[in-house]
């Protein structure tokens, strides 16, 4: 993707979203009833043979579609895609599938589909879900799209797709924002971007020489809140993605940081050590009234809110060592929830509210962590020694967090269970921060 | 509980290195104490704490232990003669940068490394120092003085830095 990347650069989503809004796609089988039981726990995932989508038209199309598909469903974990060199035939819809040439290569589900030219930078892309076993269409849909969104179509059908045979909503149609440094002897630079949740289409939404960290979305995906040092301290600033405008929030004395968004979007949680320690407060951002919720000699940080929006989890080391605590939203009932290890922090909720993931170090570095707010257990689900930053997908399959590779940091995808993982690849620079969009808006 | 014995022996020895860099400068005369008397003319007779020149633009950092904001006794040596110094010059001011290593969260490595600077400040304030000389400003793991992702580089980036 051809996004400008200045200062503060206007995201041109809404612009894509209106765009998709408004286009023509036909049901060609909307009866996308559950076929296929999966059952929690299983070994592998489901077999998915995923062919290469027929191309009629000169040269290349602008995206692989179906390339797109199949790494989106073999990042979820949730599926095996089987090689393309195991094929028998390559069918491109329902007329030419043979079911036999599946159930040899032991595939349960099939995708097919065709790309076509439909006008001047103008396709139409139709796809179809099989259930091998049952010999039996799941799925289906044709689209007529621009080659700009050919990326985010994509997408868009592999969470159709997901939702098909796994009964769960899909988390493709997805972003991410995350924080490039790009450190040379010259310069410094920091990026905060906004890419595609498998990291293609990045836009730059700020460029400063300082420091910035911890964006966080709002619930609509429409605003990012984060830290940014521009003015030589930390202060947090709200920016609207569609116009690029913001707001300075918080720049009290001291720390300003942490930034969480409330389920209605209408309360910031954040830190600020502006009465001499790191408490957490919330700011009503219409009136940006404030209010504080921790008062302890401890480091008090990393709030974050239920998906009810009843409670706040945040670190704390009132107890000598960095720990979890739960407290309602008035700051009170403080409780503490993680015990085992001798550093928890970075607490954030699943979008059920059933888990949260965290940093984690259990005496191996710092891992990722999901802890089980019914069990109480705490789950390592990475190997990696100083993983960061982490947060659920909007449907909880996954978790986004940043580690190092090669001395450099690094964007990675694991499965909530902890069964796949696999590094995004952005370019150049040292990555950080990444946070997981809420669901894109609806076609 | 072996971490406090741990933390406790990090302590003891902590003291007994700040004991033995104290004596050279008990040699240099006055039995009152090390500090008060090394640091009373500004002739950098510091001893160990400083090391050599004793020059406080170029020793200004305090090294912290890992998630602590506790400052040893030999850093303290340091601190006094900043706090000295600031005593001795009327009208100038300081920043204390406070920082962390990259272990852990950086957010809560931005309230650690506040902690070390407000740490700093504390004990300057107890010499004497007006509070509002002193400017503190946390950049938590976000500055880094070693790129490296080791125990020596992380001992060198926990960190508060003088600037006068």
């Amino acid at each position: 993707m051809s996004f400008g990347s200045n200062n503060v650069n206007m995201l041109r989503r809404a612009g894509v979203l209106s765009m998709l809004a408004g286009l023509m796609f036909y049901c060609v089988n909307a009866n996308a009833a559950l076929e296929i039981e999966i059952t929690q726990g299983v070994e592998a995932g489901i077999p998915i043979a995923v062919v290469p989508f027929e191309w009629n038209g000169p040269g290349v199309p602008p995206h692989f579609v179906s390339d797109i598909i199949e790494a989106d469903l073999k990042r979820s974990g949730r599926f095996d895609t089987i090689p393309r060199g195991d094929f028998l035939s390559n069918p491109h819809d329902h007329l030419q599938v043979n079911y036999k040439d599946w159930r040899l290569i032991k595939a349960e589900a099939l995708v097919v589909g065709r790309l076509q030219r439909a006008g001047t930078n103008q396709y139409q892309v139709e796809f179809r879900v099989f259930d091998v076993f049952k010999s039996k269409q799941l799925t289906g849909f044709r689209y007529n799209v621009p080659g700009k969104s050919l990326r985010k179509l994509a997408h868009q059908i592999s969470d159709i797709v997901y939702e098909a045979l796994t009964g769960e909503r899909g988390a493709f149609d997805t972003r991410v924002a995350y924080v490039t440094l790009e450190r040379s002897p010259t310069r410094t630079r920091y990026l905060l971007r906004v890419a595609d949740s498998d990291g293609f289409g990045a836009v730059t939404i700020l460029e400063s020489k300082e420091p910035i960290l911890s964006p966080a979305w709002s619930p609509d995906g429409e605003r990012l809140a984060y830290v940014s040092f521009e003015q030589r301290r930390s202060m947090i600033f709200v920016q609207r993605l569609g116009d690029g405008k913001r707001d300075l929030v918080s720049s009290y004395q001291g720390v300003n940081g942490a930034p969480a968004w409330s389920p209605d979007g209408r309360t910031l949680a954040v830190v600020s050590s502006r009465e001499g320690n790191a408490e957490i407060y919330t700011i009503n951002l219409q009136n940006k009234q404030t209010r504080r919720l921790t008062n302890h000699i401890a480091i008090d940080t990393e709030p974050a809110f239920s998906p009810d929006g009843s409670s706040i989890v945040f670190t704390s080391d009132r107890a000598g060592r960095p720990q979890i605590y739960r407290m309602r939203m008035d700051g009170s009932g403080v409780q503490r929830l993680t015990f085992e290890g001798t550093y928890n922090a970075r607490a954030s909720y699943s979008p059920d509210g059933k888990r949260l993931t965290m940093v984690t170090n259990q005496g191996a570095g710092y891992r990722i962590g999901v802890f089980h707010l019914d069990s109480k257990g705490l789950f390592v689900i990475t190997d990696t020694t100083l993983d960061e930053s982490p947060s659920f997908a909007p449907n909880g399959a996954m978790i986004l967090y940043a580690t190092q590779q090669g001395g450099s940091g690094v964007l990675s995808a694991v499965s909530a269970d902890g069964r796949v993982k696999q590094v995004l690849r952005f370019q150049k620079g040292d990555v950080r921060e990444p946070a997981w969009s809420p669901y894109n808006r609806k076609l | 509980m072996r971490n406090k014995t741990s933390i406790f022996l990090v302590i003891i020895l902590s003291l007994t290195v700040a004991a033995c860099g104290g004596k050279k400068g008990v040699k240099d005369g006055d039995e009152e104490g090390v500090s008060t008397t090394a640091l009373g003319d500004g002739t950098g007779g510091m001893g160990s704490a400083l090391g050599a020149g004793g020059d406080l633009a170029t020793n200004n950092k305090v090294y912290f232990e890992y998630d602590s904001a506790s400052v040893t006794d030999e850093s303290r040596l340091l601190i006094e003669a900043h706090a000295q110094d600031l005593l001795n010059k009327p009208g100038t001011t300081a920043v204390l940068e406070g920082h962390a290593d990259e272990r852990g969260t950086r957010e809560y490595n931005l309230a650690l490394a506040e902690r070390r600077a407000l740490s700093v400040a504390e004990i300057m304030v107890a010499y004497g120092v007006a509070r509002d000389r002193m400017q503190t400003i946390s950049y938590g793991e976000e500055r880094p003085e070693s790129l490296e992702h080791n125990e020596s580089a992380w001992a060198l980036n926990r960190r508060v830095v003088i600037l006068r």
